[in-house]
C-alpha cells in the first residue's frame, strides 16, 4: 500500500465522528487529570486506562487513549508553568524559565509558548512516525527471538541509564518488576506461578493495578507526608497572545526542539527525557544572551517543550514497529492493546492498516484539538490546580478503585493497587524509582518469551545473542548506556541534569 | 561509614534480598529445567538470584558511600487508612454494592489526611459518592449493583 492511500485510510478512520469526538474526550480528560497537582502524565493515563475498555472497536479506545496522552502531557507542562509542580521529569525543563515567566506576569505567554511548540513539534513528530514507522516495521519482520531479547535488554539498561539516583537500585526495580511479571500461568508449560492458588491470579496482576499503584497511591502518601498550602499564579493568567518579538524569538527553538526530540525519542528508554534537557542546554548553548535562561527566557519553554512532545510522538515508533514501549506510558498503552486483542509489532501494519494510519492520523488531530482546546479553556484548568487537596487525592482514591475494578470486576486487581501503592512508596522512600519497576513488569513475559524461545532454536548455546550481528549491536548498545549511567565522570554530569527532578 | 548513613540503603537492599530469596524459594518448586529447555522455574530463579546479589550490593554500598539522607516522616496513619480504604472497597463493592462500598472509603480516604476533622471527610464521602455514581453509573454505563446482595431490602 502506497504512503498516499494509507493516510487516506488513516483520515478515513481518524475523521469518523465518534473517534473525533473520543478523541476530543480524551483531550479534555487527559488536561483535566493531567494538571492535578502531584499526578504526572503516567499516573494520570493509568488512571484514565479503564474508561477506553468499553468500545467495541479498539481503533475507538485506542484514539481515545492517545487523546488522553497528550492531554496529560499538555496539563503536566500547565502544573509545571503555574505551580511549578512538574508531574515527571520531562516537564522538570519546561518549569525552570516556564515557572519564572509566570513569576513575571507572563503566564499566558508560557502557557501559550508551549501549545504552540507542541502542536508544531507534534506534527512534526508526526510525519517522521508516517515516515520511518513501515520501513521499521519491515526491518522489524526479519528481527528472531535472539533480536527480540536484545532489543528489550536494550531498554531497560536504557531506562536505568536514564533513571535520576542510584544505578543499582533502578537495577533492582527492573528485575523486581520482571519478577512480578512472572506471575501468572507458565506460557510453555502452563504451571501456574506465584499464585497460590487464586485463580484469578493465573492470568497475571493487572497492569493497571501495578501503574496505578506504584504512580498515584504511592504519589498521594508522599503528599500526605506533608500538606502545605502552595504557592499559586492563578491569577497571573491573562495575556495569552504573544507578541512579534515573542513569536521571532520561538521559532528557532520550537524547529531545533522538533527534530531532537524527533530523533531521540526513538530510542527505547525514555528518549523525551533526554530531548527535553538536551534541548534546554542547545538553546542555552546558541543563545545570544544565555543570562537569560533561568530567569524566564521563554526559548527555554519553548525549545524543551517541543523535544518533549516531538519524542512522545516518535517514541510510537518502537511500539507500533516492536511493541517494545519506549517508557512507562508506552507500556500502558502496549497493556491496552493487549487487552483488545492486538499485538503490538511489525505485523499491525499489515494486519490492521485502518487501526495503525488511524491512529497515526489521529496524533495529528489529537494534537490540533489540544491546541484548540486548551488555550480558550485555560481558565477552566487553571481553576482545577485550586482544588484543594484534601478533596482531590479521595477522589483518585475512589475513581483509581472504580476504574481498576471495573476492568475484569475482580477484587484482586483493587487489592493489588493496594499492595503496589506500599511496596512503591516505601521503595521511593528508600531511593528507589518506580518507572523501571513498571517498565520490567511489562516487559518480562516479552523478555522471557524470546529468552526461551531463542535457547530452544539455538539449542541451549547462549552463544546466539552474540552470533548474530543486530542482536550483538542491541547489546553493545546496552553496554555502551550501562557504562554511561556507571562512570563516575559522565554520573556527575548526570546528576546536574537531574538536580531539578527531585521535587514531587 | 556509620549505620546511620547506610540505613536507606540497608532497608532497601533488605527489602530486594527477601523479595529476591522468596520468589527464589517458589520458582524451585517448580521445574527448573536446563538452559536448552527451561522449565517454569528457571526464569525467576535465576532472576530472584540476581535480585537478591543486588540487594547484597546495595547494601555493601551503603556502607561505603551511604547517601546519609534521613528517610524522614512516614505517616502510619495515612499509610493504614488509605489501604484499608483500598482493601475495604475491594472485599465490599460485590456484597454492600457501590455506594455503601465507596462512602466507607471515600470516607476512610478522608480521614487518612493528617488533619482531617470529622465533618470534612464524611462531607467530602457523601459529594465524591454522588459524583462517582453520575460518573461512572450513568454517564459511563458502569455495570455494578448500586446496592448489593448483603443488604437486607
Amino acid at each position: 500500500m502506497d504512503l498516499l492511500e494509507s493516510l487516506r485510510l488513516g483520515f478515513e478512520t481518524a475523521l469518523r465522528p465518534e473517534n473525533i469526538f473520543f478523541a476530543f474526550v480524551g483531550v479534555a480528560l487527559g488536561t483535566a487529570v493531567g494538571v492535578l497537582p502531584g499526578i504526572g502524565p503516567t499516573a494520570t493515563i493509568a488512571l484514565l486506562l479503564p474508561l477506553t475498555f468499553g468500545f467495541d472497536e479498539p481503533v475507538t479506545s485506542i484514539i481515545m487513549l492517545s487523546g488522553i496522552y497528550y492531554g496529560a502531557q499538555y496539563g503536566g507542562s500547565t502544573t509545571a508553568i503555574l505551580i511549578n509542580v512538574p508531574g515527571e521529569s520531562s516537564s522538570a525543563v519546561t518549569a525552570i524559565d516556564g515557572h519564572e515567566m509566570a513569576r513575571r506576569g507572563r503566564a499566558g505567554a508560557a502557557l501559550a509558548t508551549a501549545a504552540i511548540g507542541s502542536f508544531v513539534a507534534g506534527t512534526v513528530g508526526t510525519l517522521v512516525v508516517v515516515l520511518f514507522a513501515p520501513p521499521l516495521a519491515e526491518v522489524a519482520l526479519s528481527f528472531g527471538s535472539a533480536e527480540y531479547f536484545s532489543l528489550v535488554v536494550l531498554g531497560l539498561v536504557t531506562s536505568i541509564a536514564l533513571a535520576s539516583g542510584s544505578t543499582l537500585k533502578a537495577l533492582a526495580m527492573i528485575v523486581l518488576g520482571l519478577l512480578f511479571g512472572t506471575v501468572g500461568q507458565d506460557l510453555y508449560t502452563g504451571t501456574p506461578r506465584f499464585t497460590f492458588g487464586v485463580f484469578e491470579l493465573y492470568s497475571g496482576i493487572n497492569f493497571v493495578s501495578v501503574a496505578v499503584g506504584v504512580f498515584g497511591i504511592a504519589e498521594i502518601l508522599r503528599n500526605l507526608e506533608d500538606v502545605k498550602r502552595r504557592t499559586m499564579l492563578v491569577k497571573a493568567v491573562k495575556g495569552l497572545w504573544l507578541t512579534r518579538e515573542d513569536l521571532r524569538r520561538i521559532v528557532a527553538p520550537i524547529l531545533r526542539g522538533s527534530a531532537l526530540g524527533s530523533v531521540l525519542g526513538i530510542l527505547p528508554g525514555g528518549g523525551h527525557i533526554l530531548a527535553s534537557f538536551g534541548s534546554y542546554s542547545l538553546e542555552k548553548r546558541v543563545s545570544r544572551n544565555p543570562g537569560e535562561f533561568g530567569q524566564g527566557a521563554i526559548e527555554g519553554v519553548a525549545g524543551p517543550e517541543s523535544a518533549n512532545n516531538a519524542a512522545a510522538q516518535t517514541s510510537f515508533i518502537p511500539l507500533l514497529t516492536l511493541g517494545i514501549p519506549a517508557h512507562p506510558v508506552m507500556a500502558l498503552l502496549l497493556g491496552a492493546f493487549i487487552i483488545h486483542g492486538i499485538a503490538p509489532g511489525p505485523n499491525v501494519i499489515m494486519e490492521e492498516p485502518a487501526l495503525f494510519w488511524g491512529l497515526i492520523v489521529s496524533m495529528f488531530v489529537g494534537n490540533l484539538l489540544l491546541v484548540v482546546l486548551n488555550l480558550p479553556l485555560i481558565g477552566i484548568w487553571v481553576k482545577m490546580l485550586g482544588i484543594p487537596y484534601r478533596i482531590m487525592f479521595p477522589a483518585i482514591v475512589a475513581f483509581a478503585c472504580i476504574g481498576t475494578f471495573s476492568i475484569n470486576f475482580n477484587a484482586i486487581d483493587v487489592y493489588a493497587i493496594a499492595f503496589f501503592g506500599l511496596v512503591g512508596y516505601f521503595l521511593v522512600k528508600l531511593g528507589c524509582e518506580p518507572a523501571p519497576l513498571l517498565l520490567g513488569f511489562i516487559l518480562g513475559p516479552l523478555l522471557e518469551e524470546h529468552l526461551r524461545r531463542a535457547m530452544i532454536i539455538a539449542r541451549g548455546d547462549a552463544m546466539v545473542f552474540l552470533e548474530r550481528p543486530i542482536s550483538l549491536g542491541l547489546l553493545i548498545a546496552a553496554a555502551l548506556a550501562l557504562a554511561i549511567a556507571v562512570l563516575p565522570a559522565i554520573r556527575k554530569k548526570r546528576e546536574v541534569v537531574f538536580a531539578e527532578d527531585d521535587e514531587p | 561509614m556509620t549505620i546511620r548513613a547506610a540505613l536507606k540503603d540497608i532497608l532497601a537492599g533488605s527489602a530486594f534480598i527477601v523479595f529476591g530469596v522468596a520468589f527464589a524459594a517458589v520458582a524451585l518448586t517448580y521445574e527448573v529445567g536446563s538452559t536448552l529447555e527451561m522449565g517454569a522455574g528457571y526464569f525467576p530463579l535465576a532472576l530472584g538470584a540476581i535480585l537478591a546479589l543486588i540487594g547484597v550490593l546495595i547494601i555493601g554500598k551503603g556502607f561505603i558511600a551511604g547517601e546519609g539522607a534521613p528517610i524522614g516522616y512516614i505517616p502510619w496513619r495515612s499509610i493504614i487508612l488509605l489501604t484499608a480504604a483500598i482493601v475495604f472497597f475491594g472485599l465490599t463493592v460485590r456484597g454492600l454494592g457501590l455506594v455503601p462500598a465507596l462512602l466507607v472509603t471515600l470516607a476512610l480516604a478522608g480521614f487518612s489526611e493528617p488533619r482531617a476533622g470529622v465533618v470534612w471527610p464524611i462531607a467530602i464521602s457523601i459529594g465524591l459518592t454522588v459524583l462517582s455514581v453520575l460518573i461512572f453509573v450513568v454517564a459511563l454505563q458502569l455495570r455494578l449493583p448500586l446496592l448489593g446482595t448483603w443488604l437486607p431490602l
